[in-house]
């Protein structure tokens, strides 16, 4: 029996410091919610496959970090000079690590207390936490319980800002295991555009636990990209919530990029709540070692005429585990919908396991839906093809594992980001 | 679009056509479940002492159990003390030859297009007819024995093979399998037993007509299978009852061993009464089906035609066990007014270069509701396994649901497993053709869906194929799409 109180005492504690009588009342009813949904074990539906237990026998300290400018800049990704960086450090936004480069009138960057005192506040009573619609469960509600210092970004209406979004969440887990529960919402008014790039860095060798919910609201006629990659040690793992709902006609692009971490759960929800919605998922995981990672996606036709389109690709190497599980809902007015998902995947180990489950739940008639999936092999033809040529065995696989990959990096539109993933890549499959 | 609409009003209100009683007297008990009346059902059947011990275990069992929740069907709470669980029509005088079956009943046989005589003299299928809960008549059996098939009701069985019946039953479905396989291991009344001896090649194809007659009369049959090696058998079931205004609970179970080289195929089409317009009445079908290819090479086929029951929940499943065997599954499920459907497969590769495929096509119309669910698993020694999966749904409306849930679990690096699933109505363009072509709208959706489910079809046995394009035809009548 895991041991819970830790976070009782927490939640009391936070219940001492004063808040905005909004995000108390979120916390409230999520601690409820946790209290009574517990955490998820392998008889919930939607964790049947991925057990997060393990990371609850442990307890996190939650105390200051010494985390300096020089660590981040250490972590940075290519292109951050021309980036708007923001910077999470143990799950709670630090301003001052933080580099905001675009102007007042492209985007606003506040912090979600000082959001919910001011302008915002009613904008954000509207949209924050929408996600406890769709996830019911007790890790999700565990974040809303201690929504503390996340971050609200507006993207102002009409504007598309010069300078692209990066997030760095950065976990100090040099002297103690440590939990972050960011939390953040983005508004991206109509007629805009967000480009957003997220990466998880654990410091240290102690254990780390990111349990993450960000939620996107996508108005009238703009555009998202987001790109999101996760590629940290071994001994840290992450249940990532990103809920997008497109509320105005808008189109939506997203990446996910999984490569090494502990157990790495991922919850992608796009609520199409408008007519003739547009969205793409894609999704690339290469696992070696005991990585687990489980990507959920979830797809509500709410509105007729919305389009989607998913791609979701992985490697299981070694012991490790993918998990995928597409679900794609067509409410009852949701007609003239067409939404497609694939999810392809290659098993190079006998002690990997692949579990996939594509789901198709349809209440209207006028549409056309499709899934597929594949587990298979590397195509022996063509490797047989490269050794025929002098290139070595472990060489060609590499070569051809690259190339399996492509379909899902081409989507990745920034330039410097997919060469920087293809680096990722290349250095990742080729440790022997 | 108007037109559409009508058309697809009147078949909804096409009215059930199996739907009447046979008048015969009845041999009831009463109503409600407990230790003595499952003695008393063991004792009506006069069975021998382990038969009963068996049968008290798996209630004691099915008592520490609660029903499932999880398939994507509703029905109101089932009252289990509220069934009779064993109605027997009641012998005149012991049965030697066809001629002496109560006329009655076989005149509801001809009724339902498939009359004994007929079938005995012009199609050479032995038929073991299950009229409520014993078998009534039993045909081509001498003919079968010569062999050393054994074709007989599984009480017949218990008493005359009980070390067949002892080292087979409950090896596939163990009876703390799940909720409604413990209950049917605690109460089954009937079913059928074959057994095919080692190198014997079933020279006709075996049926049974099984048909729920008695008011509030839960059925409870218990099919049992074994093909010893180098042995082919075809089975057929198929099942339509009368219409009735109470939920009528069913609860079968079928197990298939298939021994080194054999083949079973199991074919079915279910019709049982789908309930009323409004959803009010017709029968819950909860079934466990699964089978075994336990010896290598072997191979076993389920393929399925659903058109009946207010609610189906089945998932006839193949374990593949031995080394180079094939599990298949076809089936067309057809769901329509406010039936709900749950069924689908699973295939568990255990062995080594297993191949296994899956084709299930469901069609929804009304408000009804038809779901797929399926498992492929490999497992780390099936080596070589193969699997490839295709699940489409047609949708006939835009008040039902169509919905897939497959699950593919794959732990071995050189197994194959391929899966695709489509959604969609009838595409406008086809039936644009079709008109075109002076076929009117009715034909043209006939046509177009008869070929959606041809695939399935073209599995079932000949004796088969007929009725089931018969009863998909009826279920169609009038949608025009």
């Amino acid at each position: 029996m895991i041991d819970l109180t830790y976070f009782k005492e927490q939640f009391e504690q936070l219940q001492l410091e004063d808040a905005d009588e909004h995000i108390a009342a979120i916390r409230k009813q999520s601690f409820d919610t946790f209290n009574k949904a517990g955490l998820p074990t392998f008889h919930t539906e939607e964790w049947k496959y991925t057990g997060i237990s393990s990371l609850f026998n442990q307890t996190y300290a939650q105390i200051g970090h010494t985390i300096t400018a020089a660590d981040v800049a250490a972590l940075r990704m290519p292109g951050h000079h021309k980036a708007n960086e923001l910077v999470f450090v143990n799950g709670r936004f630090d301003f001052s690590l933080s580099n905001i480069l675009s102007s007042d009138t492209e985007m606003k960057v506040l912090s979600l207390k000082d959001a919910v005192n001011g302008e915002y506040r009613d904008l954000v009573g509207k949209h924050l936490n929408k996600s406890t619609e769709y996830i019911k469960d007790g890790i999700h509600a565990l974040n809303g319980a201690f929504i503390t210092e996340g971050v609200f970004i507006h993207i102002l209406k009409g504007k598309i800002p010069h300078h692209p979004i990066y997030v760095y969440h950065i976990l100090d887990s040099r002297q103690h295991h440590t939990l972050a529960q960011p939390r953040s919402l983005i508004y991206v008014d109509e007629n805009s555009k967000l480009q957003l790039t997220e990466t998880y860095v654990t410091l240290g060798s102690s254990d780390s636990f990111c349990n993450e919910v960000l939620e996107i609201v996508v108005e009238q006629n703009a555009i998202v990209e987001y790109y999101k990659i996760q590629n940290d040690t071994a001994n840290a793992s992450q249940v990532s919530t990103t809920h997008i709902r497109q509320v105005g006609r808008s189109y939506v692009h997203t990446v996910a990029i999984t490569l090494n971490g502990g157990i790495v759960r991922n919850n992608m929800n796009l609520i199409l709540d408008a007519t003739g919605n547009e969205a793409h998922l894609y999704g690339l995981y290469l696992l070696r070692g005991k990585t687990h990672a489980d990507n959920h996606t979830l797809i509500d036709n709410r509105k007729p005429e919305c389009f989607s389109n998913q791609l979701y690709k992985g490697i299981a190497d070694d012991s490790s585990t993918a998990v995928f599980n597409g679900r794609i809902m067509v409410q009852p007015d949701a007609q003239k919908t067409n939404s497609f998902q694939s999810n392809k995947n290659i098993l190079l180990s006998d002690n990997a396991t692949i579990n996939t489950k594509p789901q198709l739940e349809i209440f209207a008639d006028d549409v056309k839906c499709s899934h597929g999936c594949t587990v298979g092999q590397l195509d022996e033809e063509a490797l047989f093809y490269l050794r025929a040529r002098g290139i070595p065995k472990e060489k060609a696989e590499v070569l051809l594992l690259q190339a399996y990959s492509a379909d899902v990096l081409a989507h990745i539109k920034p330039m410097a980001i997919r060469a920087y993933v293809e680096k990722l890549i290349y250095e990742h499959l080729s440790i022997v | 679009m108007k037109d559409k609409q009508d058309s697809l009003e009147q078949a909804v209100l096409n009215d059930y056509k199996y739907g009447f009683v046979t008048d015969i007297d009845t041999d009831v008990i009463p109503k409600g479940l407990n230790e003595d009346v499952i003695r008393l059902i063991s004792h009506k059947k006069n069975e021998p002492e382990w038969m009963l011990e068996w049968r008290l275990k798996a209630y004691a069992y099915w008592l520490t159990l609660e029903e499932p929740t999880w398939a994507n069907i509703k029905y109101p709470v089932i009252d289990y003390q509220d069934i009779i669980y064993y109605a027997a029509p009641k012998p005149k005088k012991q049965l030697n030859s066809l001629d002496e079956v109560d006329p009655e009943l076989l005149s509801t046989f001809e009724k339902l297009g498939i009359s004994l005589v007929e079938q005995k003299r012009l199609t050479g299928v032995a038929v073991d007819v299950v009229m409520d809960s014993v078998s009534i008549a039993t045909s081509f059996k001498e003919q079968l024995s010569e062999i050393g098939v054994i074709f007989c009701s599984i009480s017949e069985a218990i008493q005359q093979h009980p070390e067949l019946v002892k080292k087979y039953m409950g090896s596939v479905v163990p009876m703390t399998d799940n909720y409604f396989a413990a209950l049917n291991s605690a109460v089954f009344t009937d079913g059928s037993f074959c057994f095919i001896p080692k190198g014997v090649r079933c020279p006709m194809e075996l049926s049974t007509y099984f048909r729920i007659n008695t008011e509030n009369a839960g059925q409870f049959e218990r099919t049992l299978i074994v093909a010893e090696d180098e042995s082919y058998v075809s089975y057929l079931e198929g099942c339509t009852a009368p219409m009735r205004d109470e939920n009528q609970l069913h609860a079968a179970v079928v197990e298939l061993l298939a021994m080194e080289k054999a083949e079973i195929k199991y074919s079915t089409v279910q019709n049982w009464y789908p309930g009323d317009k409004e959803g009010k009445g017709g029968i819950y079908n909860f079934v466990t089906k699964r089978g075994i290819c336990k010896g290598d090479y072997s191979k076993i086929s389920w393929t399925q035609v659903e058109t009946g029951s207010a609610i189906t929940w089945k998932y006839p499943s193949v374990i593949l066990k031995g080394d180079h065997t094939i599990g298949e599954f076809y089936s067309v499920a057809f769901t329509n007014n406010h039936q709900q459907a749950d069924t689908g497969t699973k295939m568990i590769h255990l062995g080594k270069n297993t191949r296994s495929r899956i084709v299930a096509k469901g069609i929804s119309a009304g408000f009804s509701q038809n779901s797929y669910r399926g498992l492929v698993r490999a497992s780390k020694h099936a080596t070589n396994a193969r699997n490839y999966s295709q699940c489409d749904s047609l949708l006939l409306g835009d008040k039902c649901g169509a919905h897939t849930f497959p699950y593919i679990e794959v732990k071995n690096k050189t197994a194959i497993v391929e899966h695709e699933a489509t959604t969609s109505k009838i595409g406008e363009d086809q039936l644009f053709y079709c008109r075109q072509r002076g076929i009117d709208p009715e034909e043209a959706v006939a046509l177009i869906v008869n070929g959606f489910a041809k695939e399935v079809m073209n599995q079932l046995p000949m004796e088969f194929a007929i009725e089931a394009q018969k009863l998909l035809a009826i279920s169609m009548e009038g949608s025009v799409g």
